[in-house]
């Protein structure tokens, strides 16, 4: 048992996924001796050498399209896009290879590839590195998309894409990197990877977040239990395939539900998984779900960030307009 | 071009331009016929090795007039013609050993040919049965890539691997590998054949980069693409460049030869400029009436890759008639098979698309099998009534 952050604990993932597997390659910018910007790739290649731990040219497409001819050869490969924002040069390479390899020859070229990109705002950055892309790769048929909100998660998560045979869009909230730390039991049996989960039990309405929106939402629940209000918080923590079994046990038992997310509300995650419960629990609403997002605006400066992002206002302001119906 | 401020001009550093193929073209046998001789990449051919590439040329070149009717019969809905560049597409193919691996854009047809894929299977991309789906560790033959430019970086990666496999420089000949990536005049203009340059020259992977300079990019001429001859771009990036002539198959079989042996030997990446000419259209979708000039498809007729080999195998009596009566009904029964094969090629199930979108399927794309599938039942019904 030790205690960690998200950022020791994704290092910690890495390092035991490269040693159970010789196929696991590492590839980024910055990701060898410097450790990656954030850190995450930490001592690995003075450990497992610059073979497997590669400096990459600083050319994203050229990442993840060599990264597709080194799983063609049955490498394994993860590769880090340094921040969300510039994960966009690598898109045709993501969309239109690593997502379609796999359908289009008939199961017999798959990509396990992992792309792990740091994502979401709130850490006073410069344009283009706090931006939420998920929407876009969830979109995409293919790819399969995940988030982590905790240490415990990361360091669990990030080897079950490793180990997925699907190309996974793996999402890191850059601002808890650092942020948290939690106890890690290296010998528990994790819960399977593409499943969501009830993290704060309630009666009275339904909170669904993600990534960095989870703690905001926890503490949503926490600040509405003072209010007499019972807040069930669920980590999606897969949005594609989503998991919504335990959101639509939820959503039937509360009638009121919320979703949350740092990116734009227009046609997010929030926008599918609303249509989902409208089409599954529709007898079940009191009122209609409602979403607290980022603005439908570029990511704004710095200095102004966290009018964009949801806080814990705005998510709580959205659960009390569930009850107004 | 003149002289700048900022150093020394194109023509300085790499000469003239030559829009004509120019003195740097490697040549091994004219388009008359006539044996050539290049020092650094002279080779005795046998005369079975030459009869060899007559026979791979012209059942290339069947199996693309015969798609093309194949397509104007309304058999498939489209078809990217190679006419033209049969000499480069087997020169460089045949110069392949069966652990090199090659990855082809979607008009590779006669490197398929040489890699042993049935010809039948490139069929099902164009007819719209299948994305071009056969097993690629079946020939080492790469699946067909549309988007232009793609596939050299995953000939880059998969070169990589190749290095971390330890197939490199060992001095096995049958253990060495090399790969390489077919591109175009027009995908030199793309990121990513210039971030595949970069990849490999940093690694030095065992690559060689093999550009079919066809002259044209559908509609657009290789002067829209570049100011420079193209092979003289690798030099910018740091590895050899060379022109050979495309039309040519012994100076391709050659160049090319030499290239990928570079590559297994650990020296690293090659540009293989073939320059050669798009007979055909771009596919049978396209009109170069409205673009190009009838001249300069009659100048280039008079270049033809087969009928130089065939003028050399019968001036030379290295081959008799039997030997041309034998390869022309070879490509009639090749005719014939693809006729009716691609007739009788069967459309897939519908159910199918649900299919390999995932190596684990996902319960919601189940979900929406089960309920398309239903939905299909019920017009079973209705039939059935």
């Amino acid at each position: 048992m030790t205690t960690v952050t998200l950022a020791k604990a994704l290092n910690a993932g890495l390092r035991k996924a490269m040693e159970d597997d010789p196929k696991v390659l590492i590839m980024g910018e910055d990701v060898g001796k410097l450790g990656g910007v954030f850190r995450i790739t930490d001592g690995l290649q003075k450990d497992f050498g610059e073979d497997r731990v590669i400096d990459s040219p600083l050319a994203e497409s050229g990442i993840l399209g060599t990264a597709v001819g080194l799983a063609i050869r049955g490498y394994r490969p993860v590769c880090e896009i340094q921040f969300d924002g510039f994960v966009y040069p690598a898109y045709d390479q993501i969309v239109s290879q690593v997502a379609k390899f796999c359908f289009r020859t008939r199961g017999k070229v798959p990509m396990p590839i992992v792309v792990r990109i740091p994502f979401g705002g709130g850490i006073g950055a410069v344009e283009h590195h706090s931006e939420s892309p998920e929407a876009q790769f969830a979109h995409t048929p293919g790819l399969k998309v995940v988030a982590c909100s905790n240490p415990v998660d990361g360091y669990w998560m990030i080897q079950q894409a490793i180990a997925a045979d699907d190309p996974v869009i793996f999402l890191e909230p850059k601002r808890q990197y650092h942020a948290d730390k939690a106890e890690l039991d290296e010998q528990a049996t994790p819960q399977p990877l593409f499943t969501s989960r009830v993290v704060r039990p309630g009666a009275d309405a339904t909170l669904l977040a993600y990534g960095p929106m989870v703690k905001t939402a926890l503490k949503a629940a926490g600040a509405a239990e003072g209010e007499g209000r019972s807040v069930e918080v669920i980590d999606l923590r897969t949005l594609s395939p989503l998991d919504l079994g335990p959101v639509y046990d939820s959503v039937r038992r509360t009638g009121r539900v919320v979703i949350t997310h740092e990116a734009h509300v227009n046609l997010g995650l929030g926008a599918e998984v609303a249509a989902r419960i409208t089409e599954e629990c529709f007898y079940s609403l009191e009122a209609p779900v409602l979403r607290v997002g980022g603005f439908d605006t570029p990511y704004p400066p710095s200095r102004i960030e966290e009018d964009y992002l949801p806080d814990l206002d705005r998510v709580l302001d959205a659960v009390d307009r569930t009850f107004e119906f | 071009m003149t002289t700048s401020d900022f150093g020394p001009d194109l023509v300085e550093v790499f000469g003239p331009s030559q829009s004509d193929g120019g003195p740097e073209l490697v040549q091994l046998l004219t388009p008359e016929g006539e044996r050539v001789h290049r020092a650094e990449f002279d080779q005795d051919f046998s005369a079975d090795q030459l009869r060899g590439f007559y026979r791979d040329m012209v059942l290339t070149r069947r199996i693309d007039t015969e798609s093309t009717a194949l397509q104007r019969h309304g058999e498939l809905g489209i078809w990217a013609q190679l006419l033209g560049q049969e000499a480069a597409q087997v020169g460089s193919g045949r110069a392949l050993r069966p652990q090199d691996y090659a990855f082809p854009t979607y008009r590779e047809h006669g490197v398929a040919w040489c890699r042993g894929l049935d010809p039948l299977r490139l069929l099902g991309l164009f007819r719209g049965i299948d994305q071009g789906d056969w097993d690629p560790r079946e020939h080492n033959f790469g699946n067909y890539t549309i988007v232009i430019g793609a596939q050299t970086l995953h000939a880059t990666g998969y070169a990589m691997g190749v290095q971390r496999d330890g197939a490199v420089g060992t001095g096995d000949p049958e253990r060495d590998a090399a790969v390489i990536a077919y591109f175009g005049d027009g995908a030199s203009s793309q990121g990513d054949v210039n971030e595949a340059f970069i990849f490999a020259a940093s690694y030095n992977a065992p690559v060689v980069f093999f550009c079919q300079n066809n002259q044209w990019a559908i509609s657009e001429p290789i002067e829209r693409q570049t100011r420079i001859p193209l092979y003289q771009r690798a030099l910018g990036f740091g590895f050899p460049g060379v022109r050979v002539d495309g039309n040519d198959v012994l100076a391709t079989y050659a160049v090319t030869q030499a290239a990928l042996q570079r590559a297994r030997e650990g020296s690293g990446p090659t540009l293989v400029e073939a320059y050669t000419y798009r007979m055909g259209a771009h596919t049978t979708t396209d009109d170069p009436t409205r673009y190009r000039l009838s001249d300069d498809v009659e100048t280039w007729k008079l270049k033809d890759p087969i009928a130089r080999v065939e003028v050399y195998l019968k001036r030379n009596g290295l081959a008799d008639e039997d030997f041309f009566e034998a390869i022309r009904a070879e490509a009639d029964e090749l005719g014939v098979r693809l006729r009716e094969g691609c007739r009788t090629l069967p459309d897939p199930n519908p159910l199918s698309i649900f299919d390999h979108v995932y190596a684990e399927n996902t319960p919601e794309l189940e979900r929406q099998r089960d309920g398309y599938a239903a939905y299909l039942d019920t017009f079973d019904t209705e039939a059935a009534r």
